[in-house]
């Protein structure tokens, strides 16, 4: 059924159809309005085995979704920003224990200063917690990847939490014409939650224990190939998916042209705008593609060495920071590319929601295609600033 | 010996927590899931490979406890499966009163059906002895050492008895481990109440309080006989039972078996400690009218 909605209401609609049994989280800009109409659904008795909770924090979410997680129930939650870092203990923890946990983060800055606005920056900060993070373009693709996520999450050969980014206002609060899922083709992708282990009084187990130094190593191993395994899983699980929907995201990345000098690596909403200018561009005779990075962990490296295999020069958007390094998304860019000698301009934009106009887009990338920028990092649409030391 | 919690653990001989957590498995009858803290409980018992649990048992973090016995609690529901057991916090006092008591305010505030147990050894003791919110006033622990200027804690021991009742929740009780028979029937008693427990029992911790093993029982019992640990029991907010105390004792005769207060009997500030500590005590006694 095709409809226009927001983007927080494609993400609550789908949810529901995947039937979690807890869902529980804390209001956050901009995320709130995502589990508000779950809590609506819930209201209405839309949502069947399912409780939903209104925690005291995002830290007391993501812990009371550990004790439900590791009881055998599906669970979800969502949250943006310091949410998110205020539950980073618990992510760690619940991805240590292989909690198959989904979550969306609609993405916002971090304070200081305070910004309700759109970037990277806070699921970045939780990159290395063991959790599968997948950043989409449009509300089509939030809503779509979000059975994808309980799937993987869910996955024996996987077990691990998933978070599904989405840029806030940007998406989140956009309206757009969404193909909505139905129940039945949910049903048929989605198998009802089966752990491999639960805390049942039938079979009583130890949950969380401790490792001392001649096992915990091990424990952390096993996760590194958890994440490995995670990419066959999603692309098995994108495959069918697409089959199913007929709506190809491909895998774990996209490239609009194959024949590009110059190409614009790029995660999220923005991706869109990227890929318009570099089709105007290409009218103009000029060689520009688009690879946008949908997987970000596990990061998809063999692919992105092969996407941009036969480009001379690499601009990598990036929409969060690394202080005192190279941006996030330039690091494993630079990591894929090792061994070849490629041009690679980090440009930094839209952090805290700064407008990323489409005349800046175009500045961007034809300065790098005309050669008249140095490789390296950069702001762009910053304003001239200076530094008042007292 | 227990099945549902199995000897060769890493305790201490005289360690009060085990006598708690044994007494309230036993009461239950097993159908328990435990929800754990970080803290000396998880550290004796629960070594990947070595578990001493025989029920099901969750450790995530320090200080989320009670908001991961809610999850459970809500999967049980979710799921259908409430009869499964009780869902049971074990949580240190730190665990309880200090880092995890915004989680611990927000499962009473939501009355998940989940019996709260606090076990009250004073101090951060898996970790040698620093001090809790509900360390007692002059005890010398190693975050307020006793000095030339500084008598050990300053401050009261945080009431979390009253606080825990403030929620509103359905029972709350003090109890000790110089009365099993009497955690027993409280732990039976709580769980007959639909929605949140809170029940806070005194553990003596030997290498902590600087006591032997064979005096851990018998100083809970001076602990509850001074009115230091009133037990008292509420039900639906109103108190209904106390244990009374016949020939009150003095608090020094509590105090000074204990390294942790040895101090008190010497220090310049000593004496005002003291003092302070008896009023508290008298306190307790008019408050919960405990003396015979």
């Amino acid at each position: 059924m095709r409809k226009v909605v927001r983007g927080f209401y494609a993400i609550a609609h789908a949810v529901k159809l995947c039937k979690p049994n807890v869902i529980c989280a804390y209001p956050i800009t901009p995320q709130t309005e995502i589990v508000e109409n779950l809590a609506a659904m819930h209201a209405e008795g839309e949502l069947e085995n399912c409780e939903y909770i209104t925690a005291e924090s995002e830290f007391g979410a993501a812990s009371i979704l550990v004790g439900a997680s590791a009881a055998g129930a599906r669970t979800f939650t969502a949250t943006s920003s310091q949410g998110l870092i205020l539950m980073s203990e618990v992510l760690y923890n619940a991805a240590g224990m292989r909690l198959p946990i989904v979550m969306v983060v609609a993405n916002r800055a971090l304070s200081a200063p305070l910004s309700i606005w759109n970037d990277h920056q806070d699921s970045m900060a939780m990159r290395d917690a063991g959790i599968i993070q997948v950043y989409v373009e449009n509300n089509q693709e939030a809503h779509d990847l979000v059975p994808v996520a309980f799937r993987v999450a869910e996955d024996k050969r996987v077990m691990l939490p998933f978070m599904l980014c989405m840029d806030g206002f940007k998406l989140t609060h956009a309206y757009e014409p969404i193909e909505l899922l139905e129940q039945e083709i949910i049903d048929a992708f989605l198998p009802p939650y089966d752990p491999p282990v639960k805390m049942t009084t039938k079979k009583p187990l130890t949950f969380g224990a401790y490792a001392p130094p001649p096992y915990y190593m091990e424990f952390r191993a096993i996760m590194h190939d958890a994440m490995e395994r995670a990419r066959k899983v999603i692309e098995e699980a994108m495959k069918e998916w697409s089959s199913i929907t007929g709506r190809d995201y491909g895998g774990h990345t996209f490239t609009d042209y194959d024949e590009a000098e110059v190409a614009v690596v790029a995660m999220g909403s923005i991706v869109s705008m990227a890929r318009d200018v570099a089709e105007e561009m290409r009218k103009e005779g000029k060689k520009v593609g688009v690879l946008k990075i949908r997987t970000f962990r596990p990061f998809p490296a063999d692919e992105v060495r092969k996407a941009l295999e036969n480009v001379d020069k690499v601009i990598v958007l990036e929409r969060a920071l690394s202080l005192g390094s190279d941006g996030p998304l330039t690091l494993e860019v630079k990591s894929a590319l090792y061994g070849t000698s490629k041009e690679i301009h980090t440009v930094v934009v839209g952090l805290g929601g700064r407008d990323v106009p489409r005349d800046l887009m175009v500045k961007i990338i034809s300065e790098v295609y005309e050669g008249k920028v140095k490789p390296g990092f950069r702001f762009e649409g910053i304003h001239e600033y200076e530094e008042v030391i007292p | 010996m227990s099945e549902y919690f199995a000897p060769g653990h890493g305790a201490c001989p005289g360690c009060g927590l085990t006598i708690a957590v044994r007494n309230t498995l036993e009461a239950l009858e097993g159908k328990v899931f435990v929800s754990n803290s970080t803290g000396c409980l998880e550290i004796i018992s629960s070594m990947y490979n070595r578990s001493a649990w025989g029920v099901p048992y969750i450790h995530s973090l320090f200080e989320n406890a009670g908001a991961v016995a809610a999850g459970i609690e809500a999967a049980l529901k979710a799921l259908g499966r409430k009869d499964e057991g009780h869902v049971v916090v074990f949580a240190g006092d730190g665990a309880t009163a200090d880092i995890g008591i915004g989680t611990l305010s927000g499962m009473f505030d939501r009355n998940h059906d989940v019996l709260y147990i606090c076990l009250d050894n004073e101090a951060y003791q898996n970790t040698g002895n620093q001090q809790s919110g509900l360390t007692p006033p002059g005890a010398n622990t190693t975050t307020t050492p006793a000095g030339k200027i500084m008598p050990g804690k300053l401050g009261r021991k945080k009431d979390m008895v009253s606080i825990a009742v403030a929620h509103g929740i359905p029972y709350v009780a003090s109890a000790s481990v110089a009365f099993p028979m009497d955690i027993r029937r409280k732990v039976k008693r709580a769980v007959e109440f639909e929605g949140a427990k809170y029940i806070q029992i005194h553990c003596p911790c030997v290498t902590g309080w600087g006591i032997q093993g064979k005096d851990a029982v018998p100083l809970a019992r001076l602990a509850v006989e001074t009115a230091l640990y009133p037990i008292v029991e509420f039900e639906n907010g109103e108190l209904v039972k106390v244990r009374k105390i016949k020939d009150r004792k003095p608090v020094e005769e509590y105090l000074k078996p204990q390294r942790r207060f040895r101090h008190l009997f010497r220090h310049p500030e000593g004496k005002k400690i003291l003092e302070m500590i008896q009023k508290i005590a008298d306190e307790n006694a008019k408050r919960y009218n405990l003396d015979i």
